[in-house]
């Protein structure tokens, strides 16, 4: 079995379903010869060709909707926007129709296909490469939003998508790309969407995360375990729709629930998760529930990227804080 | 091969009524430059597994300093058929022998105006919602769904329920969705047709994902897309028609200019001199024509579906038409042009006009008129008793088409709508 880091894991995953599915196509810019600006997509049109792997002309709305037509003739297209801060111009596509195809026909349309995008900051990027804007999908009903945190998760995550019969948005946390190698099997094998992965079981706080949040959050974990506190920690995963059963579990269980995330707190997914923890768990809770998020200014230039993205320490005190001290 | 000399529209091509003037500056034919790269891509398209060769741009031979000279030239061809009161302006295309199918769709043409005009009467008296009238544009509307194939994609915008008619589209599914009532989008027949678009242009680059997908599989088939005046100016168009270009796309788009979008005219909409220029931009043929006569129509849309069906790639035709109604019932058209204007575009409307045409070659009479008014009025009414008597949706319709399947939260919620449900 390769060691792998989540972005060969990525392409592996396109090849596969490519391999094993004559309708699979890949779309976007850059995505042919060059093989994507983060490589995601390397090889695939030397091996699968020119036809099932198109450079699309540089516009975000065209990719997404002509996603949408492809889909309905039965294509199953995996299309890339090259930086989530550049899906603006695809939201029309993406809200007016992506989320409602199947619903306005009654069923008689559909559009399962993929949206691929990198997602949040942390590489000293240019201006709008950074952004972190999965509340803005997540508020449409109609679409899924996937985030894997690993190689792992990366693979299974991303077969799934391409499987499931719903337009998915697969976010991919630009920091994780090559941030560690991990053994994965190349054998097809999808993981469950809209599904929680634990990452580390815990007692006294429930630790809710996703995206490249997900290492601080650990290291923060190891960290309070040396002070006494055992973390469950939580890797969201399938933002929408949400698997809110596991984190209420959770949440019973420990009577603490510390929410951390990259993007901004205002309106944030992690508004949606506390407030079904209140409404469903309320009793539950301990001590009252916090969020150790980006703040809610614009994605600072890079200098200050790391001061924007939760850190250790906060995450830390965010801990600390929800265990009373 | 260069597909971007259309070697029909340039035989056809009429000096004296081109609608680009004598203008040495913006009279220009599809060659060149744009030519060369189109043609490039093309075959870049054609070639499926081979990498993708760069295109040659050739570089112009450097003028002296100072001087300017012409790199490209282009031109916009207009086409018709028969004048205002339906006399043959020459030779007629070959499909015009064809009387069948001409009567029908004179009688599509009768049904869908026929039909219009109960629609707008339902809104008035609050038994329908809003809705959009087609009236003096049947003939745009008729003659693309008489030139397209039923294995053929058809996209609209909101009004062209002449083709959705033509198409097999139920009256009783156009009353449900002005209506209010999603099940109006259910298409028995070519049920891979798009339903209505509201959001102007964002059905192009869907489009252009539809016609892709039929040449990813090398099928002989294409996507017909409509957009209106208006549509011409969102970003979405331009999106959808420059992959079309580069990518050779079995697209042909047809441009409803129907002069008004809502109320802002089309002079103040932009300063290009013709809406099919904007093609030439995206290295595409363009040809203007007489939306009002229904020969033209079906001829010009036949010629551009048989091209894209047979892998020449993608046309834009703007159609000249007139919306001879306010823009939907929530509208007043007296509010932005005159009396007069509306009255000389009564004088170039396409029903009468094909009529005429119909009846100088003894091919419709009065008897025959009376009898399709009849016809038209009692299935009308019949499509109107069955949408009025049609319950409408339970709640968990609003629940079932959001995912293929039912989330735990959707359930819940589907639940709590069932609990406070109206009954009316």
């Amino acid at each position: 079995m390769a060691k792998m880091t989540m972005v060969e894991a990525i392409n592996m995953a396109h090849a596969w379903e490519m391999a094993h599915d004559p309708d699979v196509v890949v779309l976007g810019e850059d995505v042919g010869t060059n093989g994507g600006v983060f490589r995601a997509t390397v090889g695939l049109q030397q091996r699968f060709g020119a036809t099932r792997v198109q450079d699309t002309p540089l516009a975000e709305g065209l990719i997404a909707g002509a996603a949408i037509g492809l889909a309905a003739q039965g294509i199953k297209p995996v299309a890339e926007i090259q930086f989530m801060g550049f899906i603006y111009p695809a939201m029309d596509q993406i809200a007016s129709h992506m989320a409602r195809l199947r619903n306005r026909t009654r069923g008689r349309l559909t559009c399962p296909l993929v949206l691929r995008m990198p997602h949040g900051g942390g590489i000293h990027a240019p201006e709008h490469h950074s952004e972190s804007l999965e509340a803005l999908l997540c508020h449409h009903a109609g679409l899924r939003v996937v985030c894997p945190t690993s190689p792992l998760r990366a693979y299974g995550l991303l077969l799934a998508s391409i499987r499931c019969p719903d337009p998915v948005i697969f976010l991919e946390p630009v920091r994780l790309y090559r941030f560690m190698k991990q053994e994965v099997e190349d054998n097809g094998e999808a993981l469950p969407l809209e599904h929680c992965f634990v990452l580390r079981e815990g007692a006294d706080v429930t630790l809710v995360t996703w995206g490249a949040t997900t290492v601080e959050s650990l290291k923060a974990a190891e960290q309070a375990a040396a002070e006494g506190i055992s973390c469950e920690v939580i890797d969201v995963a399938s933002l929408a729709p949400i698997d809110h059963e596991t984190i209420l579990d959770s949440v019973v269980k420990t009577g603490r629930l510390l929410i951390v995330h990259e993007a901004a707190r205002n309106c944030g997914v992690g508004a949606e998760i506390a407030a079904t923890v209140a409404e469903q768990a309320l009793y539950d809770l301990l001590t009252p529930v916090r969020r150790v998020t980006g703040y809610d200014t614009i994605m600072p230039f890079y200098r200050l990227e790391h001061d924007y993205i939760p850190s250790l320490a906060r995450i830390l005190d965010g801990i600390r804080a929800v265990m009373g001290d | 091969m260069d597909r971007s000399v259309d070697p029909e529209i340039a035989a056809h091509h009429k000096p004296g009524t081109s609608t680009t003037g004598d203008g040495a500056e913006d009279s220009a034919a599809v060659t060149g430059a744009d030519g060369a790269a189109a043609s490039a891509a093309a075959s870049a398209a054609a070639s499926a597994a081979a990498a993708i060769p760069a295109p040659a741009i050739p570089a112009p031979a450097m003028p002296a300093a100072g001087e300017a000279r012409v790199v490209a030239r282009f031109e916009i061809p207009y086409r018709a058929c028969l004048d205002r009161d339906g006399r043959p302006l020459g030779p007629l295309p070959s499909f015009a022998s064809d009387v069948e199918l001409l009567r029908r769709m004179y009688r599509t043409m009768v049904r869908a105006r026929t039909f219009d005009a109960k629609a707008v009467n339902l809104q008035r008296t609050g038994k329908l919602g809003t809705y959009p009238s087609c009236l003096g544009q049947e003939a745009t509307h008729v003659g693309v769904g008489a030139a397209m194939h039923p294995e053929d994609v058809l996209f609209t915008v909101y009004r062209e329920i002449g083709t959705k008619f033509w198409r097999g589209v139920e009256l009783y599914s156009v009353l449900m969705y002005w209506g209010g009532d999603e099940r109006g989008t259910i298409y028995t027949r070519n049920p891979q047709d798009f339903p209505f678009c509201v959001p102007i242009g964002s059905q192009l680059p869907q489009a252009a994902g539809a016609a892709f997908a039929m040449q990813i599989r090398a099928e002989r088939r294409c996507t017909l897309a409509f957009v209106g005046d208006g549509g011409t100016s969102q970003g979405a168009f331009y999106e959808a028609i420059n992959m079309a270009g580069a990518k050779a796309l079995p697209l042909v788009c047809v441009i409803v200019n129907n002069r008004y979008a809502i109320s802002v005219p089309v002079s103040q909409q932009t300063a290009a001199r013709t809406l099919a220029q904007k093609a030439i931009a995206a290295g595409i043929p363009a040809v203007q024509i007489d939306g009002n006569d229904a020969l033209i129509v079906r001829q010009v849309v036949g010629e551009a579906l048989a091209r894209a069906r047979a892998g020449g790639g993608p046309t834009i035709i703007e159609a000249l038409t007139y919306r001879l109604g306010d823009h939907t019932t929530s509208d007043d058209a007296t509010r932005y042009r005159s009396r007069e204007e509306v009255d000389d575009a009564w004088r170039a409307e396409p029903i009468a006009r094909l009529r005429n045409f119909l009846t100088a070659r003894g091919a419709w009479n009065d008897t025959e008129e009376e009898a399709l008014k009849r016809a038209c009025a009692e299935e009308i009414d019949a499509a109107v008793k069955q949408y009025l008597a049609t319950p409408k949706q339970s709640t968990d319709s609003m629940f079932d088409y959001v995912l293929a399947e039912l989330t735990p939260a959707l359930r819940a919620q589907r639940d709590e709508a069932r609990r406070y449900a109206q009954r009316s």
